[in-house]
């Protein structure tokens, strides 16, 4: 039910980023959605794509430090509101969002999020009926 | 005493060269003979075959072994004193983070000179004892509090213990007592008139203050200068260090051109960290010092790591004892930060109790606003997507350094693998302060 995130640990420091997007190119590895989490010190760069396994392992061969992590991938309708009840059905089920970013893919809203109980969060999911994508069809939607 | 003299000692501080030099051979001779009641010195000149008769000139100083603060260490507690324990008065320690401690032990005698040699330090730059002396700087085991205290005590001057910290009491005592002399570090002079400025006080309007005894901590002349600037009095350099008492060892005359080492107390010799050999004066060198008057430890060719350099013998106040330069860096990799003495293996000493952190680390000392700053950058171990625990690991790295150094450096956590790693010795300090600029 979950997808695979690819997280990296980059300085604040300008060349960086390019270094990451360059060792995905060379993959040739297609970025789906990514987001830079910053604070004074550090980012956090979260990346959605084609091929995470590949990603990971180029990455980290690139003496990038790097972590795949599991995060859930919910299917809205483009509407206004939607993210809200989404959202309100977690809170509810007493589940926290760690982090979460959204991005329109194919006319729909994607809302990615990490949360500190996935077991909790799948049945949650589950009983309300919410949609959800799954890794493999992700490259077939972009 | 005579308030109009610019002496408080003139029968020392007026010597000539040539009767300066006597004075310290027969300092010098009664000092080796008093170390042969020392176990550690005894032992170490009969090691290297030296009798107290040898020393025939000041050169023959040069016969003797140095002393290191590792000798210091290995003799912990007592085992440098050379009196009995029962003479000794006051014991002072450094907090011995890298190893032992280190002890200094004084007799009456001892403290009564010490307080001397900063009573004089201070009228010097013009204290009197109709001032008013407050010591903003830490008591305790940190010689600054106590020998600053007693100093100006001995010279008179209504003495304010106020200690380091709580600002806005400070500038309350200055305002309500009149305070016209301030003993702190400079980075605290700095934090002093911030917080005046927040509170509306203007110091050459709302206080006495016209003198500032400077230390403990390495500045430059610029820095020194936007204090002056800053407060409107004038900020002399003082140079101390407890392995010395404390305090009073060399202090700045009203020309700040130098500091005078007190000749009558110390020989000072300054030699190649390499070679150990003496430096033409003018060249940078480290500072090794030799006590003159002490009973309880007296110290022989203290290695002192300091770096510094003769700038002449003579000066137009009159006094002839030895001008150094400030304080020009370490010849160890000791760190002064904000009067604090830290090696870096304290820190990594720390950073290693952490399986999430790599053992690569790098420490940077900045200006900042004219505050002193340490940061402490280190690479992460394993990364696992968990901000919260990032934050949670940084505070507790930072509490934990906070323990050991005293002070709250800043903690950057970075990607394993992008910390300079050099060829053999890495390099663990960058100084990026503006004193060493």
């Amino acid at each position: 039910m979950t997808i695979h995130q690819i997280s990296i640990f980059i300085e604040n420091r300008s060349g960086t980023m390019i270094k990451v997007l360059n060792v995905l190119k060379q993959a040739d590895v297609d970025i789906i959605a990514s987001t830079v989490a910053d604070t004074a010190e550090y980012g956090i760069y979260r990346i959605i794509c084609s091929d995470p396994k590949k990603a990971h392992e180029q990455l980290k061969n690139a003496g990038i430090q790097c972590t795949i992590s599991d995060v859930f991938a919910l299917e809205l309708d483009n509407l206004p509101g939607k993210a809200a009840d989404a959202v309100a059905i977690f809170s509810e089920a007493g589940i926290s969002i760690s982090y979460l970013y959204s991005f329109l893919l194919n006319g729909k809203g994607i809302l990615i999020f990490r949360t500190d109980d996935n077991e909790k969060a799948k049945a949650t999911i589950k009983a309300n009926g919410l949609k959800y994508i799954t890794e493999p069809k992700l490259p077939t939607m972009a | 005493m005579d308030y109009k003299s610019e002496y408080l000692h003139p029968q020392y501080e007026a010597l000539s060269r040539e009767e300066l030099q006597k004075l310290q051979l027969e300092r010098l001779q009664a000092t080796v003979q008093h170390c042969m009641n020392s176990p550690f010195y005894k032992a170490r000149f009969e090691q290297c075959g030296l009798k107290p008769e040898d020393i025939q000139s000041l050169d023959d100083i040069r016969k003797i072994p140095f002393t290191t603060k590792q000798d210091l260490r290995d003799t912990y507690p007592f085992g440098m004193a050379s009196v009995p324990l029962t003479k000794c008065v006051r014991l002072h320690s450094s907090s011995g983070t890298t190893g032992n401690p280190t002890v200094i032990l004084h007799t009456q005698k001892d403290l009564d000179e010490w307080a001397n040699a900063v009573a004089r330090c201070l009228w010097m730059v013009g204290l009197r004892p109709d001032d008013v002396f407050q010591n903003s700087s830490g008591y305790g085991m940190f010689t600054g509090g106590l020998g600053f205290q007693y100093g100006a005590e001995r010279l008179g001057a209504l003495t304010v213990p106020a200690a380091a910290g709580n600002s806005l009491r400070q500038i309350k005592f200055i305002k309500d007592f009149g305070t016209t002399a301030i003993h702190a570090v400079p980075s605290y002079v700095t934090r002093l008139y911030e917080v005046m400025q927040q509170e509306g006080v203007d110091p050459r309007r709302d206080t006495k203050l016209k003198v500032l005894a400077i230390g403990a901590e390495p500045h430059s002349e610029e820095q020194r200068k936007r204090i002056e600037d800053m407060l409107g009095v004038k900020a002399y350099n003082s140079f101390g260090m407890s392995e010395m008492c404390g305090p009073g060892v060399g202090f700045e005359c009203k020309e700040q051109n130098g500091l005078h080492f007190w000749e009558d107390y110390y020989i000072v010799e300054i030699v190649d960290p390499e070679t150990l050999e003496p430096v033409p004066d003018g060249e940078i060198g480290e500072l090794v010092l030799t006590t003159l008057n002490r009973e309880a430890m007296p110290l022989l060719r203290y290695r002192t790591r300091d770096l510094t350099r003769v700038l002449g013998r003579t000066c137009p106040c009159g006094r002839n004892h030895i001008r150094l330069d400030r304080m020009k860096g370490r010849s160890d990799d000791m760190m002064v930060l904000r009067g604090v003495n830290i090696f870096p293996i304290q820190i990594e000493k720390i950073l290693m109790q952490f399986e999430e952190l790599a053992s690569n680390y790098l420490i940077t000392l900045t200006t900042d606003d004219d505050n002193d700053n340490m940061t402490v950058e280190v690479e992460l171990e394993k990364f696992d997507d968990d901000y919260a625990k990032l934050q949670k690991l940084e505070k507790e790295i930072r509490r934990r350094l906070k323990d050991e150094i005293l002070l709250t450096p800043f903690v950057k956590l970075v990607p394993k693998g992008t910390l300079p790693v050099s060829e053999g010795k890495a390099v663990r300090v960058v100084d990026k302060r503006k004193v060493y600029q």
